[in-house]
């Protein structure tokens, strides 16, 4: 075997590319608690006060503390780059996006519109260099979307019935294998390549081989430039990493080829923690690595992780708020064979949340089991009391469907690591479908006739005889657009802004997915639940419009473990998935869907009108799959177990929950809150629920937060939202209050 | 009739407690209660129990069972009121039907119902066979300022506490720390001292009292007498526990 591998254990991954076979043959569980953790060392505290000084300048110059206007990013743009060129060597780590930290790159290829607007919003210059290229003799994304779009498609987009959809930035969510480049070396990975592509296209030259060749070859040249923009920090990465430190750092070389070449709505990390344990453990036995070592090679790669920008423009703020990357990464989860994988290395990752304080990215996400260590479960429950920075996703429920080796590929969506990518859809806005199907397709905001022109209701009470049917109808006119809007759209992204950096760390015959997504779920439960079970009082305006809905007695509401509006809750979904599924996807991708929304759902209720459940028009939807504001009456294991109804077999994008619990309520110091926390998500897990964001903290605190942001108390102040993590105070003063409108679990 | 369809009137249930018992407990308020606290934070259970909801033993423990997930081993469900006592006719078909249901049982009280006399003796008796622990709320020591605070002497409490230490019942002591009103020292070091005559005494706690129940005063007109009373700072809290529970 060669040097590099020495003391690892198999011979299937030696001979071809097959990381989970080397995680399975070669790691260690630690049962073990967190007292072996080291804490952070002078260079770690140095660097990470340092880039807090540039953190807090970016912040006090409205969001952006420098951006490149000359020149197009690639792996190769720029010199080396480090937090502070007086302290380079203190960064066990290195490399930057581009030649300074948090400078925000120029990316045209997504589309140079967006590109330039994003500089003269915070008052750059774009090159008219540039521009002249990028309208003259290069085409982007952008532009080959809008030139094949429908009339129908501009549509339904302008009346956000589909919004935030990756027509005017990258689409992301495709998850490199960069572990790759650390067990194998770049040279290796060429090979394979080499051999996928000559094996390509032999016999039958039909488009699909053309593009899959054309595809094989991008690839490759990337994995090429990936070795040059190692070089330019000094290292060699075409052979396998030789210990910790050199895996650490080429598996993030990956992963900065990625960032420096795409600007994805998530660029995740991916599934590494457990995988990094096994070099660190060789090079403890070796006695080459201190524990102390160990955990700074970790802080240093996490501070990176912490640095990704991206020069994003006000309406795609709007709707993934506060700056988020997605830089999703993965620790613990259980082994096909049974053996949990937690290892020490889980505990190094969250223990950078104390190291260095809570921090929104990277996006630490816990896969879940109520079969994991007590210790491992304990201390991570503790690590959510401190500092609300983590999700937890059910290990038991994805494990069956995406094997042991699944990374999360954005906020909460599995995808096999290295084997898979997905084409991501952004969502429908479902609760406005059911408005269509009350008003025959015309929309309550614009007036305009959006979707097909069937008849509105007349009668004077709403019944389910009368508005399911056309609920039904409407829904397969919006599955049709969507799916259609996404093939589209991902036909132009792979021709003009294929990810080659990422799919070169991606298994050639490649299995995709393709992630349709739900807003507004809660409220369009609620309102049937309203249809079905009170009596609902259309207002209509001189026009005949139905504008507005009196509801007459109580009705159940989904939040509440009451099985009749769950029930509602578990046929919404599946209808719609059933609809979505009839359909052709792109490249046989296979269709999914999601109910998630981000923090879109504040923009998607600004666009929607009253609704039978009472809500108001323009009042921010429900996030994810979240009861609505208000509809929880039982306290928080009633509305955990109605979300835990929903099967994530119809969801496999994901279904979103996300809830804040006062300190008070958890108990009465943070040992007993990491207790009891351990038995909520034990019980939420256990009824099959997909995942959960914790938040610990009362309402007090973010009133006082979004009164006094300046208080440095406040500067790291992270709390979970649908799908990621995110600093309140960068939040915009909509999204705020939205998030202090949502009642905290406390108890009086 | 079977027990299962012996009727309370509640006043509320709540799927997520974590504070009242060990673990994660499914709490049941029953309505209605006899003492009138000058802090309470729940005064709208006040009201004599037939203005609650009735509901049944068998809907509430199936209710209570779509929470067994979260419960582990020592979670389970946690009666209180209003003061649970005043039913305790459905208490014990409640409990036993639970412990049938294999669940454990944790009754919230400050029992001022109770008494040595017939018939509640013998129910009381009864009910603490199948209570796993009984969470005992003394308000204040000295009897005139028991009667003070809630409109009754403390003495029937303080039995009630004799008695459950003489049958071994296992039991938490809570008390509520209102500055100026139950915190200050000589009261403690007397309730400390009986504290310390009790047997199966399992925990002892101290709650800051807290003013988040003063808006219920409002809604319902009746004036509240505490309200330049301030919640407790830490260090009043932590000085008491040093008294009460070190």
């Amino acid at each position: 075997m060669r040097n590099e591998w020495r003391g690892f254990k198999g011979t299937k991954w030696t001979e071809e590319v097959n990381m989970r076979d080397f995680i399975q043959c070669n790691y260690t569980a630690y049962d073990g608690d967190e007292s072996f953790l080291a804490g952070p060392t002078e260079a770690t505290n140095k660097l990470w006060g340092r880039l807090q000084e540039l953190q807090k300048q970016e912040r006090a110059k409205g969001g952006v503390l420098d951006m490149e206007t000359e020149i197009v990013s690639s792996m190769t743009a720029y010199g080396p780059g480090y937090i502070d060129e007086s302290m380079k060597d203190l960064e066990k780590i290195v490399g930057l996006q581009t030649d300074k930290p948090l400078k925000r790159a120029f990316m045209p290829y997504g589309g140079i519109k967006m590109a330039e607007q994003a500089c003269t919003t915070y008052g750059y210059q774009p090159s008219e260099k540039l521009h002249e290229i990028f309208t003259k003799y290069c085409k982007t994304h952008n532009e080959g979307v809008f030139d094949a779009y429908t009339d129908e498609m501009k549509r339904v987009r302008h009346n956000h019935i589909l919004t935030g959809l990756p027509d005017t930035y990258g689409r992301g969510r495709i998850v490199g294998d960069y572990r790759r480049v650390a067990l194998y070396g770049i040279d290796f990975l060429i090979e394979q390549k080499e051999i996928d592509k000559y094996n390509c296209g032999k016999r039958q030259m039909s488009e699909d081989i053309i593009r899959l060749r054309e595809e094989i070859s991008m690839q490759i040249k990337a994995l090429k430039e990936m070795k040059k923009m190692a070089e330019i920090y000094g290292y060699d990465i075409s052979q396998p990493a030789k210990n910790a430190r050199e895996a650490v750092q080429w598996l993030y070389f990956g992963y900065l080829a990625a960032i420096k070449t795409q600007n994805g709505a998530a660029m995740s990390v991916g599934r590494v923690s457990t995988f990094l344990d096994i070099y660190i453990t060789r090079d403890m036995q070796e006695g080459t690595l201190t524990e102390q070592e160990a955990q700074e090679l970790i802080d240093h790669l996490v501070m990176k992780f912490r640095m990704v920008k991206f020069a994003r423009i006000p309406s795609y703020n709007e709707i993934f708020s506060g700056d988020p990357v997605w830089a999703t990464l993965e620790v613990a989860g259980i082994g096909q064979d049974g053996r949990h994988m937690v290892t020490k290395n889980c505990y190094r990752f969250l223990n950078t949340l104390i190291n260095m304080g809570p921090s929104p990215e990277p996006n630490l996400t816990v896969l879940y089991s109520p079969r994991l260590p007590e210790n491992f479960k304990r201390y991570a429950a503790w690590i959510s009391v401190k500092t609300s920075s983590i999700q937890y996703e059910n290990d038991e429920v994805m494990r069956p469907i995406w094997g042991d080796d699944y990374s999360i590929c954005c906020c909460v969506s599995a995808t096999q690591t290295g084997k898979e990518m997905q084409f991501f859809g952004a969502r429908a806005n479902m609760a406005k479908t059911l408005l269509y199907a009350i008003n025959g397709g015309v929309d309550a905001k614009t007036r305009e006739q959006c979707g097909p022109k069937f008849r509105p209701i007349t009668s004077e009470y709403l019944t389910w005889e009368e508005l399911e049917p056309r609920f039904r109808d409407t829904l397969d006119w919006l599955a049709d657009i969507y799916v259609n809007t996404l093939n589209l759209i991902h036909y132009m992204h792979d021709k003009y802004f294929y990810e080659a950096a990422e799919m070169a760390l991606i298994d050639s015959d490649v299995r995709r997915t393709f992630a349709t997504g739900i807003a507004g779920f809660s409220h369009v439960v609620d309102s049937i639940c309203a249809v079905k079970y009170a009596k609902v009082k259309i207002i209509r305006d001189e026009n005949g419009f139905n504008y507005d809905y009196v509801t007459e007695g109580d009705f159940p509401r989904y939040g509440n473990d009451d099985d009749r509006a769950d029930e509602v809750a578990v046929w919404v979904l599946k209808t719609f998935l059933a609809k979505i599924k009839r359909h052709h996807t792109y490249r046989n991708s296979e269709p999914t869907t999601s109910i998630l929304t981000i923090t879109s759902n504040v923009v998607y209720g600004k666009y929607t009108g009253n609704l039978p459940d009472g809500r108001r028009a323009g009042a921010p939807l429900s996030p994810g799959a979240n009861p609505s504001y208000g509809a929880e009456k039982n306290g928080l294991l009633a509305s955990l177990n109605s979300v835990a109804k929903i099967p994530y077999e119809y969801a496999l994008d994901g279904i979103s929950n996300t809830q804040t619990i006062a300190p008070s309520a958890l108990g009465h110091n943070d040992e007993e809150r990491a207790q009891t926390l351990v038995r909520v998500m034990d019980g939420y897990f256990t009824k099959g629920a997909h995942h959960l964001n914790v938040n610990v903290f009362g309402v007090d605190k973010l009133l006082d937060a979004m009164e006094h942001p300046e208080k440095p108390e406040y500067a790291n102040f992270t709390i979970r939202v649908s799908g990621y993590a995110v600093k309140f105070i960068d939040l915009t003063h909509e999204q705020q209050l939205d998030v202090i409108a949502r009642q905290a679990h406390e108890r009086l | 009739m079977s027990a299962s369809d012996t009727k309370a009137y509640i006043h509320s249930t709540e799927s997520f407690g974590s504070v009242d018992g060990p673990g994660i407990r499914f709490l049941i308020f029953l309505q209605g209660c006899g003492m009138r606290c000058r802090y309470c934070h729940n005064p709208d259970t006040w009201k004599n129990s037939e203005s609650g909801t009735p509901a049944t033993v068998g809907e509430l423990l199936d209710k209570a069972e779509r929470y067994r997930d979260y419960w582990a081993a020592e979670g389970g469900i946690t009666v209180s009121g209003g003061e649970a006592l005043l039913q305790i006719d459905f208490l014990i078909d409640l409990f036993e039907e639970a412990h049938r249901r294999g669940i454990n049982t944790c009754l919230d009280t400050a029992a001022q119902p109770f008494t040595r006399e017939e018939p509640f003796f013998s129910k009381f008796e009864r009910l603490m066979q199948s209570t796993d622990l009984v969470l005992l709320d003394i308000k204040h020591f000295s009897s005139e300022r028991h009667r003070w605070l809630t409109g009754h002497g403390n003495e029937a409490i303080l039995d009630c506490a004799r008695y459950l230490s003489d049958i071994g019942q296992p039991m938490w002591v809570r008390h509520v720390l209102v500055p100026g009103i139950t915190d200050d020292e000589e009261h403690l070091r007397s309730l400390r001292k009986f504290i310390d005559t009790l047997g199966n005494v399992k925990k002892v706690e101290v709650l800051p009292y807290h003013t988040l129940g003063i808006f219920k005063w409002e809604q319902l007109g009746i004036p509240y007498t505490l309200t330049d009373v301030p919640t407790p700072t830490a260090e009043q809290t932590q000085r008491a526990e040093e008294i009460l529970v070190k």
